[in-house]
């Protein structure tokens, strides 16, 4: 470490964070006879003292605490905070109530995000791709760019940066907050306590639960979260499920899907809520693969018992709220906006290129998108969203994108480029009506969601369980088990429904 | 603030609440440096909270332990002194061997902070002692930071602060960090123990087991042979003792004697 290096300690995956090396690569290095003098007494002297000294030392610090304290602490009467936070936890925490009252959270944060993203969102695409889109693009043209370079920038880079801004910003700028509302307020601990029983019986760790909680906002921050694990074998363990915690680059993805598709299942009024349950559906379908791959895995690959560990339940403290809104807005939303800027500028790119790139007389996207055909039938799906997912591996941000311009491309609904900014005129049912022209149904759309939630994790998490884990072996392993259950999930989901639908 | 301040002092005020007025944030600034603060303590008592008071910096703080993970660092300056902060992840004690752990651990040992301050959540004072009384263990210029003293007052608590400094020997600064109350005296005491004004006479642990004080004021004496200038040494022969591997590796690679704050970053590892 250089002096005066300023070392990032903001968002939740800085370098900071990412940048440990592991422990035991140091050389040690020939010592001076004087220092081998002092380590040669230790170990003789290490059999003259008794061999519990430890333990006695370690008591010794704990009765010296408590006689500190008790001379100068003074507890006068009952608190009526204490006796309301009791209450509170005897219904968190409880054995009927916290499992409902748990589930009702997630749903109502769902929910308010699904209907309060809507309107902001097709606002923000009405400004960015119905009206700036086109203005860019002929004024660009007027100015004399040669249309290749037009395209590249105006439809493959601008294009797919504003969609991730427009579905993307709504949605974190309220599912964020009330998370972090919920964490500052002293919840997750509470999670954390409700479900540690499930988590010891697959085999894991109790504080596996908070790891989740934070692969929920982004698996790269989750991921590096394992190292309040003490266990190797259930840090490890954690690492590799926590894929399964939806996180902020497929909630928009889940949200959107489940809105255009299955709130369209269900009368008007009612489709919020649908859409909500369905992603809770979702959500909930993680956590319990999280916990059979932990089992399967402990029993498997890292055999061993849970250990245990004690779990502070902090005070409930009422959270700040601007000041939370503020620092969510910051450290979130805006951290993790940029970053899928970052990924959707040059996936632009890189979808424009291979729909306007052409071998043999076809673009190379229909190639592509050719031969995965068959694999995304047997799954549900189509070639179509496959060559996005593959165009993705970067950021799972920018799968819908992806697949909407893919789609435009393959239908030929419109001409590229000029056509893909009619999409959002008309909110979702435009969106809707494109996708059923690419041959969506509702099982793609279920199949979809499942793909979404598991596929292998994005390039970003994948390098941070690299740099956690230290090893190849396990990295590409926290890739294979979420794409091989994704396959079984979508491939089987499919057959079902095409039996059933006859 | 007055409308009689000076334009230099003002540059702390630009964060709105009750900020010190020769404190001035330096966010992630942090060249040339003439102190070191390292800032630890249990899990979840404020310390991140602490820390962004100080620097500026929102580094995430959640009402959860095991918030912070690794080391975050950030600068302040406070009376044309600078000080790098430290923000150490929350552990109950430095003894065991969770990754999280060694961070603090390290850090108090081969950093050589110029100021340890442990910060104590004043509402569960026994259980938070456990730490400080080991941090105190290690190093002399340590600060007792009694935080969270509003919900100690909400739940009908009093603390003899000046009773507990005493018993601790150490500095014990009462706050509220989360209101920022205390600040501007947490930071007067960083800087007297700092530049050295105050030597603390810190409450060492007699270790009252058998053939224990021997073996480690035998090896003690070895140590500091070895290692001329060394702090603590008889903490760290109890570790030797303990055989704790940390420790020992430290011994033979020569980081425990040096002094420049460079070298014996390195050993941590963290951010860089």
């Amino acid at each position: 470490m250089k002096t005066g290096t300023p070392s990032p300690g903001l968002g939740p995956v800085s370098d900071a964070e990412a940048d440990r090396p592991n422990p035991g690569d140091r050389v040690i290095l020939g010592s001076s006879p004087r220092i081998e003098a002092v380590l040669g007494l230790a170990e003789e002297l290490r059999w003259r003292v008794p061999p519990e000294f430890h333990d006695r030392c370690v008591e010794e610090i704990y009765g010296e605490s408590a006689r500190i304290a008790a001379r100068n602490v003074v507890r006068s009467g009952v608190s009526s905070r204490q006796t309301w936070q009791r209450r509170m936890d005897a219904f968190l925490t409880g054995r009927w109530t916290g499992f409902p009252a748990m589930i009702a959270v997630l749903a109502v944060a769902l929910w308010i995000t699904i209907v309060g993203a809507n309107v902001p969102s097709a606002a923000m695409a009405g400004v960015l791709v119905d009206t700036l889109h086109p203005a860019l693009k002929s004024g660009l043209g007027q100015l004399g760019m040669p249309w290749w370079l037009n395209g590249l920038l105006v439809d493959g880079l601008y294009l797919t940066t504003a969609w991730v801004v427009s579905v993307m910003l709504p949605p974190m700028l309220i599912f964020f907050p009330m998370f972090t509302l919920l964490e500052d307020f002293g919840y997750l601990p509470r999670v954390a306590f409700n479900l540690d029983r499930l988590f010891q019986r697959a085999g894991a760790h109790g504080k596996q639960a908070l790891t989740m909680s934070m692969g929920w906002g982004c698996n790269a921050a989750g991921v590096t979260a394992c190292r309040i694990i003490d266990s190797p074998r259930e840090r490890l363990i954690a690492i590799l499920t926590n894929n399964f915690a939806l996180c902020n680059g497929r909630w928009p993805t889940q949200i959107l899907i489940a809105t255009v598709f299955v709130g369209s299942l269900v009368a008007p009024a009612l489709a919020g809520v649908a859409a909500a349950v369905a992603v809770l559906g979702v959500a909930l379908l993680g956590v319990v693969l999280s916990l059979g791959v932990s089992w399967a895995l402990s029993r498997t690959l890292l055999r061993g018992e849970a250990s245990a560990f004690s779990l502070e339940l902090p005070p409930y403290r009422p959270p700040r709220f601007w000041r939370t809104l503020y620092t969510s807005l910051i450290d979130r939303t805006l951290f993790v906006l940029w970053r899928a800027v970052l990924f959707a500028a040059p996936a632009g790119v890189a979808i424009w290129c291979v729909a306007n790139i052409t071998v043999t007389g076809r673009p190379l996207a229909f190639w592509a998108i050719a031969g995965l055909e068959p694999l995304g039938w047997v799954m549900g799906l189509s070639g179509v969203i496959l060559l996005a997912y593959v165009i993705a591996i970067p950021a799972n941000e920018i799968v819908v994108p992806s697949i909407l311009m893919l789609t435009v491309l393959v239908t030929g609904m419109t001409e590229l480029g000029q056509g893909a900014g009619v999409m959002f005129e008309a909110g979702d049912n435009v969106l809707k009506k494109l996708l059923v022209a690419g041959g969506w149904t509702p099982m793609t759309a279920v199949c979809l969601m499942l793909f979404s939630l598991c596929h292998n994790p994005c390039s970003t998490t994948l390098y941070t369980i690299y740099k956690e884990t230290g090893s190849w072996r396990w990295t590409v392993w926290s890739a294979l088990i979420p794409m091989a259950i994704g396959f079984v999930l979508c491939a089987g989901t499919a057959a079902v429904w095409r039996w059933i639908a006859g | 603030m007055s409308s009689g301040c000076p334009p230099s002092a003002c540059s702390g005020c630009a964060v709105p609440g009750r900020s010190p007025a020769s404190l001035q944030r330096l966010g992630l600034g942090l060249e040339n440096w003439d102190h070191v603060v390292a800032l630890a303590g249990n899990p979840n008592t404020g310390k991140s909270t602490v820390f962004n008071n100080l620097t500026g910096l929102r580094q995430h703080t959640g009402n959860w332990p095991g918030k912070t993970i690794a080391r975050a660092e950030g600068g302040f300056s406070y009376r044309d002194r600078r000080y790098k902060l430290v923000d150490l992840p929350g552990t109950y004690s430095l003894l065991s061997s969770s990754l999280d752990e060694e961070v603090a651990r390290d850090f108090i040992l081969f950093g050589k902070p110029d100021v340890t301050v442990v910060v104590v959540d004043a509402t569960a004072l026994e259980r938070n002692l456990n730490l400080a009384l080991q941090v105190l263990q290690i190093t002399d210029r340590t600060i007792v930071c009694l935080n969270l003293m509003d919900e100690a007052r909400a739940h009908g608590l009093r603390i003899d602060t000046r009773g507990l400094a005493r018993d601790l020997g150490v500095p014990v600064i009462p706050t509220a960090a989360r209101q920022r109350e205390g600040m501007e005296e947490l930071l007067g005491e960083i800087e007297r123990v700092a530049t050295g004004q105050l030597a603390a006479r810190p409450r060492r642990l007699t270790y009252d087991v058998p053939g224990l004080r021997d073996a480690i004021r035998r090896l003690a004496a070895e140590v500091e042979a070895a290692v001329p200038g060394v702090a603590n040494a008889p903490w760290i022969a109890l570790r030797l003792l303990h055989g704790d591997e940390s420790v020992r590796r430290a011994l033979a690679r020569g980081e425990l004697g040096l002094v420049s704050e460079d070298a014996a970053v390195g050993g941590v590892g963290a951010a860089a």
